[in-house]
């Protein structure tokens, strides 16, 4: 039996969102339904808004948060045949990233306005 | 390592096997409607699509799928999709009907075919088959299909949208675009090279002007919006010109929140600044444009407190915006059906042209190139025209009443003037609408209760589609139903690449592929052209060759090629390069070889040859009386994310995503109004109403309101009074028909005017047994506007 230690980040996998550009196309959403098979109302991943709202700078705020819920296992299936967990894959913004804890923790260093997601 | 994807599941190959599943490799393009073409995975089992996923060796999609596709199965195997031929067995409007075979639904067309032109011939001295009206909805694959079984297969010259007033979307600009350049333009976001950004030639924008749409939502013109979004995380800085707060317009470095209607004067404006304050690119309008100095001249008309005045913007955010689009190299616009949807909408139209124009911003890398359909194909909306005789051409309805129609710049005829005529009967009745892939009074059709009174008055209407509709129910004797996207062999040439569109599944009950209908009503009608294709694959063929214009190769190749990136889309400055003209020099496809500021045809046909600006046809300064019984600007047909038009509908999941038509309305109207978010509310003026539920919108301007359209629920009662509720929401109860400029192009859909309040239980009625019932809302004008 393979023994891993509990604070290894090396295999174990999460998402990463650069929330940043995510426009709230229900992309994820949608794509997450249909490889969990979802019924109405039940989300694998869910898009949270913020605003918009003009804030005390005078900008508008505007932003939206893929959220995954705990019905998401990462695409247990499909990263086991290779693929990318489906909400990674269709987004349109190409902003999500499936990797190793330690492979995106590096990257959520590279630029503001992102999450990691661990399961 | 992060995102990479799998190259031996990935393959690029047009279609292998694995574990169990047949997974084919295409594009698809209609069904769902779209203007896009993107590259899927289509796993089938035993004929039946069982899942989809995006194809990441595809440049233009890049394995990215919005939820159109996504739903895919959803929507092919959605039970109330049409499975089989339907004739009408009562009463127009009361949905009942009989199946019937494909046989006998050939045969009822044949028979009434008969009736129509013997009718045509004794009642109003013509020829026959130009009794038969051709319908077709916006750029989807179903373009040349409404347009071969018109022309090629019944002989008739009419074709037209269904019934989009003054052709509001997307013609105007794409007229101008050919009266001034030869050729159209789109933004240069490199979807037009296989490797994209990566591709050595292209260059990053530096700022794009997105101006009048919302390309997240709407994707228009084969233009993917969320390239944006990949060109914002390079560095590109955006101006977004849109009267509402969208998220881009949140991302913006410069939003200019401009009154619906006076883009024209806002273009003006900005030129008016590159002029004087010599930014523009001297080597471009020296050497390649004609007409500066009359530009010169006519944008000191237009000083930029003027513009602002008109145009309801801060002067200084005019001459910033202005100064910044100058100043990025390059820059690029994408412009969109706002444009359109004015009466100015070719005043503005090429007023924008000559932005990009005199900014050097034409055909280079990173700006606005000019693009044909790969490989050349013309066989879009246009075709079949060579089945039809000058004699018949002249038969055409509305056309001889507008110089740039009659100039065969459209294949179109004039919607309003169709729509005169079937309540007129002059210069005759249309005897048959043959309506493939539409559902105007759902979605596209101005004054939609009017329509619906005119159609009445027409004596046969067949209706191409996958469900029925409001259309179908209302109007319909024959209802055919036809296959998807994953289910028909077609092919897209719209920009680039060309694309196979591959049969994946097995077609659903007894729909038939368009191309089938086409090619099988030919042998029929016209077996002298048709009988020598043996079958679909054979016809494709033919189509793609385009007569020697298109590809030395047959459909089966693009199968297998399943992509091809035509080099002509590839090439920058090909005006330089003398690649525009048939006769190989330099320049563009003009008369003057130059691009036309002025332009030369404008002045013959009797148009303003340079850009001004007209007061939209109700507004605070055209109609200032009227303005205070309907204090608020009307605007309709902004996108839902993941819709399209009226489709969908029937969809479980794209109704959680969309439950309803929900409008938005500015924080100030609601506040004035008592209105809460989530009330139904009335838009109201005097054309006519409808109910919409509020959301209120921030960062809407202060008095406007925008109509959701295309809203109909086919969960509801289908036969009339009652429509599926076609009219209760209807965003067309306001608009018009028969207002446009003078050029009969661009109606007021996005600046009218309203009245707003909230729906109660004393109020509260059903427009659609208004409309259907009732004869209308009443007081209708049908006196015409014409600039």
């Amino acid at each position: 039996m393979e023994m891993t230690t509990p604070d290894s980040k090396a295999n174990e996998y999460g998402i990463l969102i650069d929330y940043e550009y995510c426009t709230n196309c229900h992309t994820c959403e949608v794509a997450c339904k249909k490889v969990l098979d979802l019924p109405i109302g039940q989300y694998g991943i869910k898009v949270l808004e913020d605003g918009p709202r003009k804030n005390t700078l005078g900008k508008w705020e505007w932003t939206y948060l893929p959220l995954p819920t705990d019905l998401c296992d990462l695409c247990a299936e499909r990263t086991a045949e290779g693929r990318l967990p489906s909400c990674v894959h269709h987004c349109q913004s190409g902003i999500m990233y499936y990797g190793t804890l330690e492979e995106l923790a590096a990257k959520l260093a590279e630029k503001p306005k992102m999450v990691l997601f661990s399961k | 390592m992060i995102n990479d994807f799998n190259k031996d599941l990935y393959k690029e190959d047009w279609r292998w096997y694995e574990d169990g599943y047949e997974v084919t490799r295409t594009s698809v393009w209609t069904g769902p409607g779209c203007h896009n073409g993107c590259g899927v995975l289509c796993y089938t089992k035993d004929g039946k699509l069982e899942k989809i996923e995006g194809d990441p060796n595809f440049g233009y999609s890049q394995g990215r799928l919005c939820l159109r596709c996504l739903n895919m199965v959803e929507n092919i195997y959605n039970n109330d999709r049409l499975k089989w031929p339907l004739l009408r067995d009562g009463e127009k409007g009361e949905n009942k009907w009989k199946r019937i075979t494909w046989e006998e639904a050939f045969d009822w067309l044949e028979e009434t075919y008969g009736k129509i032109c013997d009718t045509i011939k004794n009642e109003y001295g013509g020829i026959g088959p130009e009794g038969i009206v051709a319908l077709s909805g916006t750029g989807r694959n179903a373009m040349w299909h409404g347009a071969m079984c018109l022309r090629a297969v019944f002989g008739s010259p009419n074709m037209s949208f269904g019934f989009l007033s003054a052709d509001s979307c997307y013609q105007p600009r794409m007229t101008a675009n050919l009266l001034k350049e030869g050729d159209c333009w789109i933004l240069d976001a490199s979807q037009l090279h296989p490797d994209r950004y990566d591709n050595p030639d292209w260059v990053r924008p530096e700022v794009v002007v997105v101006w009048g749409n919302e390309p997240l939502a709407s994707n228009g013109d084969g233009f993917m919006g969320h390239w944006l979004v990949d060109l914002m995380r390079m560095g590109t800085k955006l101006i977004v010109i849109d009267p509402a707060l969208t998220w881009l317009a949140s991302k913006a470095d410069i939003w200019l929140q401009v009154r619906p209607g006076t883009d024209c004067a806002l273009a003006l404006g900005m030129l008016n600044v590159i002029i004087n304050e010599d930014l523009y690119d001297h080597e471009f309008v020296e050497n390649w444009c004609y007409g500066f100095d009359e530009l010169t001249e006519r944008v000191a008309e237009y000083p930029t407190d003027k513009v602002a005045e008109i145009c309801w913007l801060d002067e200084q955010d005019i001459i910033d915006a202005a100064r910044m689009y100058a100043a990025a190299k390059p820059a690029g616009v994408q412009w969109g059906l706002a444009i359109d949807m004015q009466i100015a909408a070719m005043e503005a139209s090429f007023a924008i042209s000559d932005l990009v124009a005199i900014t050097g911003n034409l055909d280079v890398p990173g700006g606005n190139v000019l693009v044909r359909y790969a490989y050349n194909s013309s066989k879009k909306y246009g075709c079949g025209l060579e089945f039809i005789s000058q004699e018949m051409l002249d038969r055409r309805i509305g056309t001889d009443q507008s110089p740039i129609h009659k100039a065969g710049y459209t294949p179109f005829i004039p919607p309003d003037l169709l729509l005169e005529a079937m309540e007129t009967g002059e210069p005759y009745m249309p005897q048959m609408m043959w309506v493939h892939g539409t559902n105007p009074i759902a979605n596209m059709g101005g004054d939609a209760p009017r329509i619906y009174r005119a159609w009445k008055n027409v004596p046969y209407t067949v209706v191409v589609d996958y469900y029925l509709t409001p259309t179908a129910v209302a109007f319909a004797d024959l209802v055919l139903p036809v296959a998807m996207s994953v289910e028909r062999d077609s092919f897209r040439s719209w920009w680039q690449p060309l694309r196979t569109i591959t049969a994946s599944a097995e077609r659903y009950y007894d729909c038939k592929m368009d191309e089938e209908l086409v090619l099988e009503l030919g042998k029929r009608f016209n077996p002298k052209f048709f009988n020598q294709f043996n079958d679909v694959h054979e016809f494709l063929t033919y189509m793609i060759q385009d007569d020697g214009y298109g590809v030395d190769y047959t459909f089966d190749d693009l199968n297998h090629k399943v992509y091809d990136w035509w080099d002509f889309n590839e090439t920058y400055e090909k005006y330089k390069k003398g690649l525009l003209r048939e006769d190989g020099q330099p320049g563009f496809v003009t008369a003057t070889g130059l691009y036309e500021i002025y332009s030369p045809l404008f002045d013959v046909w009797g148009f303003d040859p340079l850009p001004h600006h007209m007061e939209p046809y109700e507004s605070p300064v055209r109609t200032p009386e009227l303005y205070k019984e309907y204090p608020y600007i009307y605007t309709s047909g902004h996108r839902h994310i993941g819709l399209f038009h009226s489709e969908h509908r029937q969809l479980p999941t794209m109704r959680e995503v969309h439950p309803t038509a929900i409008a938005d309305i500015s924080p100030e109207i609601a506040e004035e109004q008592g209105i809460k978010e989530g009330d139904w509310v009335w838009f109201e003026n005097k054309r006519g109403k409808c109910k919409q539920q509020a959301h209120i919108a921030p960062g809407l301007m202060p008095n406007l309101v925008r109509a959701r359209h295309g809203w109909w629920f086919p969960e509801q009662e289908g036969a009339e009074p009652n429509l599926y509720g076609v009219f209760d929401c209807n965003a067309n109860n306001l608009t018009t028909m028969g207002v446009y400029g003078p050029t009969h192009y661009g109606a007021p859909y996005k600046c009218s005017l309203c009245k707003c309040y909230k729906v109660t239980e004393e109020n509260d009625c059903s427009p659609s047994e208004i409309v259907t019932k009732g004869g209308g809302f009443g007081g209708n004008d049908y006196t015409r506007f014409e600039g």
